[in-house]
């Protein structure tokens, strides 16, 4: 898995000068952090990739990290599938709070358009080209985003449960 | 005893309600005669999202019978049925259906919550879930249990028969009714 990540890393090095921040093999996962200005240039190009077709995209989903340092507080992942050579890869993007907004890969991937709407329902990422950034699983009039950790889990409305008994 | 007069004490007839009997008469009020009629052909509509539905096939088929109190035919459109059963997680995108159900219900109308989710969200403490059904239209009647079991189910269809045969003809017509739905919103 050494070798998937340095080919892919290597290429990406290579065909996008200051796209790539980081490159890891987490378990034998590889994964890359870009820039999120070119997430969609580097998803087209691994799309047309002459060592890997990635033309498949498995999942996309948000992460909130509060306590990263500012201007990387949420994080989207795309994981990738090559189903010729049964090879997978993870890609992460990161925003700041103040500016949410990520190109969105609707362009490229019909799937990424409700899973999109799913980011953006449950973290509030503006995916920038979206046709239609809705809320597309909690009610239409939900006032928040409830993903984000500074939210808590439980129905705030509630007023008949002691916390202590709940170990909150 | 006689075997006929076996059979015929193991035959259970309805109580008459309390009146003035003579030959050839028997005089009761309109109220109790209504409650009678109304509290032995319960038509329930089952509103079922979850696992409490599965309790609820249970008590409808044969081993537990629900036909035997008078509500073997389920309605299942809400303008001809008497008793709403919610029974399962209802979520808070689902609670505008729930109410429209119930809206659309004729007068008059109860409701029985089945189930910790349907009383009081349950184990679902969360912010997607509807914290008890009781936030959004009254509830006469609530089962406990995660699901009930379905003599808990029969219970329940009996307590609601109870209020069914105790309430006054005038109750629908009541301020304090008229007050109850406006806390809820409904005109």
């Amino acid at each position: 898995m050494e070798n998937v990540t340095k080919d892919i890393g290597n290429a990406l090095l290579s065909k996008f000068t200051d796209a790539l921040i980081q490159q890891e093999l987490i378990l034998d996962f590889p994964t890359f952090t870009v820039k999120k200005e070119s997430i969609l240039a580097v998803l087209a190009f691994l799309y047309d990739f002459e060592l890997y077709q990635f033309k498949f995209m498995t999942s996309l989903c948000g992460v909130h990290y509060p306590d990263n340092p500012i201007e990387k507080e949420f994080c989207v992942v795309y994981q990738l599938h090559d189903m010729v050579k049964n090879q997978r890869i993870r890609l992460k993007v990161f925003t700041s709070e103040k500016h949410i907004e990520v190109p969105s890969v609707t362009s490229l991937f019909s799937t990424a358009n409700w899973l999109e709407r799913e980011t953006y329902d449950f973290f509030g990422i503006k995916f920038t080209g979206h046709p239609n950034l809705t809320k597309i699983l909690n009610m239409e009039d939900q006032p928040y985003f409830p993903l984000r950790k500074q939210y808590q889990l439980e129905d705030e409305t509630r007023e008949d449960k002691d916390d202590s008994k709940f170990g909150r | 005893m006689s075997e006929k007069d076996i059979i015929e004490r193991n035959i259970n007839i309805t109580k008459a309600p309390e009146g003035i009997e003579g030959a050839g008469f028997f005089a009761t009020s309109l109220d109790q005669v209504v409650g009678l009629a109304r509290k032995n052909s319960i038509w329930p509509l089952p509103f079922a999202t979850s696992c409490c539905g599965i309790e609820f096939m249970a008590t409808m088929a044969s081993h537990y019978d629900l036909a035997r109190f008078g509500s073997e035919r389920l309605s299942f459109s809400p303008r001809q049925a008497d008793l709403l059963m919610v029974m399962g997680t209802i979520s808070k995108k689902l609670a505008p259906v729930v109410k429209q159900v119930y809206l659309q219900m004729a007068e008059p109308r109860w409701v029985l919550a089945m189930g910790a989710c349907a009383s009081s969200g349950g184990i679902f403490d969360t912010y997607s879930v509807l914290q008890g059904i009781d936030r959004i239209i009254p509830v006469d009647v609530y089962v406990p249990g995660c699901p009930p079991r379905p003599e808990q189910v029969i219970d329940g269809i009996l307590r609601v028969q109870e209020l069914v045969g105790k309430e006054s003809l005038r109750r629908r017509n009541s301020p304090e009714y008229t007050e109850l739905l406006a806390s809820y919103g409904i005109e």
